[in-house]
């Protein structure tokens, strides 16, 4: 297929998931801020979306203070930021529309009825209405458009492309939100494994949908160590960081070329150490540090997909 | 001065209904006004939706709008339609035998039936084109030949477009639309079929390919998602099943034309393009064009692609050389042409030009280069101050305009807010010329919506109307 619109739909879907992402950082962090605490902490958790974004910088910028209201219209609907939710509809649409004769009329639908819906919104009307019920919508668009792609998209590499940049992207962000609780300052060392500690980690747990697989894989009580073994090793839940790893590498595996070979090495590197890898090692070497490291490593795979499918490739 | 009398096509002189719209008018008196008001907020809602939109020069970058639909169709009784069809084709075959002689033996221009002039100072004549022979001896392979009726109830050919024509993909969604909301109407009488205009296309296009391969590489070139069609050509695209490229994804190497896809260059047989001559390429036409393909024209020469519509078809559509077809038609066919030609003044003859200048109250004066009705005096409803600044236009450089006589446009009854009020039409029909000539019966009907005006182009406010050829 050609390459400017496998480039489009790759990242069509990039940022469908990187909007729902957003909106389960944004979900986890409005759950953790609604906890008790000390007052000097007020506001704290606030630092959290923007850090693990790395969009700090740019919302200091822009910014005095970071509270709920200002994190959210900076990561939900402000258009001046190219990764909040309201920009990344709108890509998401502009890639859609430059290739409309290689998706279905339906996803193509979904992706201008969201983009039209998010023009109305404003962020009174989120924080009256609840936050949560701008990102349930937020969530079930780009459910609706993951199941429209995968219900009426033929198998061809348009739709493998397409599954690439949601796979890639969501790798990038479950590894995101697991860092979540690093820069989250516990309110003090007492809490290390108390109350509050349970409900931030049951937060992010919630905030990928794993809270059920948790129980059902653990029968347990919520510890890290358990969550980050589900989140980052388990073969079979659909945003943890293995599956997505694997599913990025195999359709890497169908859609490779001439020039893919040192892009496949990696991502197959990569599957490797998740599929051999063991929880205790990850934390004696830190899990901040090793999802850093994945983050680094995820990067070079999208990096060499650039380069080998996307760049022009010329012949001599 | 007595109203002007326009010719209804829905009622005769007496305000009777005419017998082809009898069961649209008998559908719309019986049906509540509450549902068609509910179905035409739906059709709005739909087009929006499904984004039928047109991109607006001039205004913010990327820029959508909605091109106004409404409900009343446009009908036309089917032996209408079979005389139009044969008249068109005739037209079209003998702009094509045009094009061909106008690049090779230019009989027509020995003949003494048109000035070399004509040809030598026309803007759209390339030189490049002088001696290549195209697939077919065919040019133009997609024609918009747009259509009035005027107030004697006749038909005549207002231009013909053969460069790249637009607005099929509405005629297709105006349809869709109608049949989705009003599906009674459809089985209450026999409307000729339209949908299977994208296959007809295809046809087309695949008998174009350059060495006759059995399964030609077909693409469909185009500027980009800020042109104003850019809607239809993904559409066209999708509809037909080939890539929709962009000059990007295109390079040229040993004559030969490649597109860049992910498994590495693939050979391309045959480019529906939907950019203008001038920007094709950048390395023989203008140096400044991002949109083309550098090295296509050489390409194109060699006979390793086939561009549809062939490059060079612009000088047979100028208005400065409309008035000439029918000489081409007795010409090229032996033949009588079947539909009329507008009256037309080519304001570089003095006597024309005088004939104009005395007239202007009455007659519309076009840029014989212009197109989507911009630069035009219609000279009834201008004002003193305007007509007087154009009479200046036209006196600084007489050989760049044409002037005919103000044709009363054909109304139907169209919905205005809540009401019906009658609004001027014209019909845009779509040529298609392979091995033979294809049509879909009816065409693309586009609605000026304020009142009186005869501008029905959308980039002006126009609406659209589905068209139907009934028996």
């Amino acid at each position: 297929m050609l390459s400017r619109v496998a480039s489009n739909l790759y990242w069509m879907s990039r940022y469908v998931e990187r909007a729902e992402n957003t909106a389960r950082v944004l979900d986890v962090t409005w759950r953790m801020s609604l906890l008790v605490k000390e007052p000097r902490l007020q506001d704290q958790e606030w630092f959290a979306p923007l850090n693990i974004t790395g969009t700090l910088f740019p919302f200091a910028g822009r910014h005095k203070v970071a509270n709920a209201r200002e994190v959210l219209h900076f990561m939900a609907l402000d258009p001046e930021n190219p990764s909040s939710i309201y920009a990344c509809a709108k890509s998401a649409r502009e890639n859609a529309r430059a290739v409309r004769g290689s998706i279905t009329s339906e996803m193509w639908e979904v992706l201008n009825g969201t983009w039209l819906e998010i023009q109305q919104m404003d962020e009174d009307k989120m924080l009256q209405r609840g936050t949560s019920t701008f990102f349930d919508w937020v969530k079930d668009r780009s459910h609706l458009f993951r199941g429209v792609t995968f219900g009426t998209m033929r198998r061809d590499d348009a739709y493998h492309f397409a599954r690439l940049g949601t796979h890639l992207e969501r790798a990038d962000n479950t590894a995101r939100i697991l860092d979540v609780k690093y820069h989250v300052l516990l309110p003090s060392v007492k809490e290390v494994g108390g109350a509050v500690d349970y409900y931030q980690w049951s937060a992010v747990l919630r905030s990928v949908s794993a809270f059920e697989a948790y129980r059902k894989v653990y029968r347990d009580a919520v510890t890290p160590i358990k969550l980050a073994e589900l989140l980052i090793l388990r073969p079979d839940l659909p945003r943890s960081l293995h599956f997505c790893v694997k599913q990025a590498f195999e359709t890497l595996n169908y859609v490779k070329n001439d020039q893919s070979e040192e892009t496949l090495r990696k991502a197959g590197l990569l599957l490797a150490s998740l599929q051999y890898g063991k929880i205790s090692d990850i934390f004696t070497k830190g899990l901040h540090e090793y999802l850093t490291a994945f983050l680094r490593s995820t990067q070079e795979v999208s990096n060499g997909v650039q380069k080998s499918f996307f760049a022009p490739i010329l012949v001599e | 001065m007595a109203p002007p009398v326009y010719f209804n096509e829905m009622y005769d002189g007496g305000r009777s209904v005419r017998p082809h719209y009898a069961a649209f008018a008998e559908w719309l008196r019986d049906t509540p006004p509450e549902r068609i008001a509910q179905n035409r907020h739906a059709a709005d809602l739909l087009f929006h939706r499904v984004g039928i939109t047109f991109a607006v020069y001039g205004e913010a970058s990327g820029t959508e709008r909605l091109i106004p639909f409404d409900i009343v169709p446009h009908v036309i009784p089917g032996a209408d339609w079979d005389m139009l069809s044969r008249g068109l084709a005739q037209r079209v075959t003998a702009l094509n035998r045009f094009l061909h002689d106008v690049y090779h033996d230019q009989e027509i221009l020995g003949a003494g039936l048109i000035p070399y002039e004509q040809i030598q100072s026309n803007p759209q004549f390339r030189p490049e084109m002088i001696g290549v022979d195209v697939p077919g001896g065919v040019y133009a392979h997609v024609a918009g030949v747009d259509i009035v009726r005027n107030n004697d109830g006749k038909y005549y050919v207002l231009e013909d477009n053969l460069r790249t024509p637009s607005g099929v993909s509405y005629m297709l969604e105006n349809r869709k639309m109608m049949m989705r909301l009003f599906p009674e109407l459809f089985a209450q009488q026999s409307i000729r079929p339209v949908d299977h205009y994208p296959d007809l296309l295809l046809e087309t296009l695949r008998e174009l390919s350059p060495q006759g391969a059995e399964n030609p590489t077909i693409v469909l070139l185009t500027p980009g998602h800020f042109n104003s069609a850019y809607f239809e050509h993904a559409f066209l695209a999708q509809q037909m099943g080939i890539e929709l490229v962009e000059g990007q994804d295109l390079f040229v190497q040993n004559s030969t034309v490649f597109m860049r896809t992910t498994q590495g260059p693939q050979r391309v047989d045959v480019i529906y393009r939907r950019i203008d001559d001038d920007f094709l390429d950048p390395q023989a036409f203008r140096p400044d064009s991002m949109l083309g393909v550098p090295g296509l024209l050489q390409a194109y020469r060699a006979g390793r692609v086939t561009l549809a519509n062939a490059i060079g078809t612009g000088v047979a559509d100028d208005k400065s050389m409309y008035p000439y077809v029918p000489e081409m038609i007795r010409f090229y066919l032996g033949e009588e042409p079947i539909l009329n030609n507008v009256p037309t003044y080519v304001l570089k003859k003095p006597d024309d030009l005088q004939y104009v200048l005395d007239n202007l109250a009455e007659l519309v004066v076009k840029e014989a280069q212009g197109s989507g009705g911009y630069g035009m005096l219609v000279g009834p409803t201008a004002s003193r101050e305007e007509r007087e600044r154009y009479r200046q236009r036209i006196l600084d450089s007489p050989e760049r305009f044409i002037a005919q006589p103000t044709l009363s446009l054909s109304v139907v009854p169209t919905f205005v807010g809540t009401d019906l009020g009658d609004r001027h039409i014209d019909l845009r029909p779509y040529v298609l010329t392979g091995s033979s000539t294809r049509f879909v019966p009816g065409g693309l009907t586009r609605v000026a919506l304020r009142e009186g005006s005869l501008v029905v182009n959308s980039s002006q406010g126009g609406g659209v109307k589905d068209t139907w050829v009934v028996d």
